[in-house]
């Protein structure tokens, strides 16, 4: 538990600095509101369309290939830190080909992917 | 629960040394180096009582003009996402450097130090948590805004840091097999060692064994040399996750004006720059641990160091002699680090979007995916070999 309350002190003088602008920059500048200033930055154009609308489908693509892979990620880490200690077991090659399979798998599905277009920005 | 008291100065200094001098410095590096690299003279102008201090001076003003300025806010917009975005997306990147080692561990009048914050078992994985939480901050940025151009940059950010967070896990898988840990420290401790770059040749017979020459060239155990493919990768995934050009395409001034922060001012548009600045700090001194041998002097281990200075000054100051000595190599590695950030930062026009997602998906993850075969192939190999 020693190391987290560094931490936690870190984390409360971080959050203090952070918050001490916030409220400064609130407090301390001028107030001038008229309903041309609140206007979202249009290049000086009025609004025309909402930006709430429909977005292209290509960024739930990549979202969705993301969780995918991430999940890989956290399933490669325990394994790269103890692969050493498999080596010195004498069980090398038993995690190198255990997790190569599994790697594998996940390329093919990254070449599925690639493949039928989902990576493509065209 | 115990205290460890020696925490507090520990903390106190990195923190005072990232938001005091680091984060401040930044923008001044980014004017003055840009400056330098188009033949520019930069900042110069601000100065208290006649003392310009080249541009020294130019962040203290910025900080006063930026919380003096007007809060606007746009109409439609959500109040209360508008004024968490800031501190979401600034706040993680201060924290960020707690893991971070920027010394050993050292005992001097009867009390240890370890010159980290908090040195935690899973320290990587923890900068890996925090990093993404930043995402959320430009994300709902552009998203509370009520802004055509504040959206599109929150979707392109929110696609961009993604991507590269899966490239960023995979490249540096490599470094974890290398050295069997997650923990800073230990990463820091590992590289201390050397390895006799042509101890190969003596495996396969082709010099006698303590042939003087195979032994006479030795690298550090440095990330770098181990895994220099996984340190370019690692690298320009952070990059990107950090949204600083060349990889800026959320942001891009000529594309979307200033994209996920457009609708903000005075220090809540300053947050968001700081946390880019404290990012890059924070890169530095990731890639410094993780890459480029940490602390410590190349060749010298921390034990040998503090042997040097033992017959001459007693124990204690032979390890306070050491901990300046590997605090002064660890930020020098960090300016130098910074340093090359800014060249590529200046040098690299602004890719397309699509080259962006093409250069993580289709180039950065198949590499690191084969760098984790390839690193385990040959560290199997190395065994088989040196039995």
């Amino acid at each position: 538990m020693a190391e987290y309350w560094g931490l936690g002190l870190f984390t409360l003088l971080g959050t203090a600095v952070v918050t001490l602008f916030m409220v400064l920059t609130t407090w301390l500048g001028p107030k001038l509101v008229f309903p041309e200033k609140q206007e979202p930055f249009e290049c000086g154009e009025r609004q025309v369309v909402s930006p709430y609308q429909r977005f292209n489908v290509k960024f739930y693509m990549v979202a969705i290939s993301f969780i995918i892979f991430d999940v890989e990620v956290v399933f490669l880490y325990p394994w790269a830190v103890v692969f050493n200690d498999f080596i010195g077991n004498g069980a090398g090659w038993y995690a190198y080909i255990s997790m190569m399979v599994f790697l594998f798998v996940l390329s093919v599905g990254l070449a599925y992917e690639w493949m039928k277009g989902g990576l493509d920005w065209n | 629960m115990e205290f460890d008291l020696s925490k507090i100065p520990i903390t106190l200094f990195i923190f005072s040394l990232i938001v005091g001098l680091f984060s401040p410095i930044m923008t001044w590096v980014e004017r003055k180096q840009s400056a330098l690299m188009q033949d520019r003279i930069g900042a110069n102008r601000a100065e208290i009582l006649g003392i310009r201090a080249i541009g020294l001076l130019h962040p203290v003003a910025d900080v006063i003009k930026m919380i003096t300025k007007e809060d606007t806010f746009p109409l439609g917009g959500s109040k209360f996402l508008h004024n968490i975005a800031p501190m979401i997306a600034a706040i993680p990147a201060l924290i960020s450097f707690a893991v971070i080692p920027y010394g050993g561990h050292y005992q001097a009048w009867g009390a240890d130090w370890t010159l980290v914050v908090a040195d935690l078992d899973y320290g990587v994985l923890y900068l890996l948590a925090i990093g993404s939480i930043a995402a959320y901050g430009s994300i709902i940025a552009g998203w509370a805004a009520n802004n055509n151009w504040g959206l599109l940059g929150s979707i392109r950010v929110s696609a961009q840091m993604i991507s590269y967070e899966v490239c960023m896990g995979i490249s540096v898988v490599g470094l974890f097999m290398v050295f069997g840990t997650l923990k800073m420290t230990d990463m820091g401790i590992a590289q201390q060692e050397t390895f006799r770059v042509l101890g190969f040749v003596e495996h396969l017979g082709w010099a006698q064994a303590g042939t003087a020459w195979v032994d006479f060239v030795k690298l550090p155990m440095w990330g770098i040399f181990l895994q220099p493919l996984g340190f370019f990768m690692f690298m320009t995934a952070l990059i990107a996750e950090n949204k600083r050009p060349p990889f800026d395409v959320p942001e891009g001034e000529s594309e979307l004006v200033a994209g996920y922060f457009i609708e903000y001012s005075g220090m809540k548009f300053g947050l968001f720059f700081m946390a880019e600045w404290i990012e890059v700090v924070v890169i530095a001194g990731l890639m410094t641990a993780m890459f480029l041998g940490g602390w410590s002097v190349p060749y010298i281990p921390d034990a040998t160091l503090v042997e040097f200075f033992r017959g001459g000054v007693g124990v204690n100051m032979a390890n306070v002699f050491a901990m300046i000595i590997h605090v002064l190599i660890f930020f020098t590695k960090v300016i130098s680090m910074i340093f090359f950030l800014q060249l590529i930062r200046w040098s690299l026009p602004r890719f397309r979007y699509d080259q962006v997602m093409d250069l993580g998906w289709k180039i950065l993850l198949p590499l690191s995916i084969a760098n984790v075969a390839v690193t385990g192939l040959i560290m199997l190999l190395v065994k088989e070999v040196t039995g």
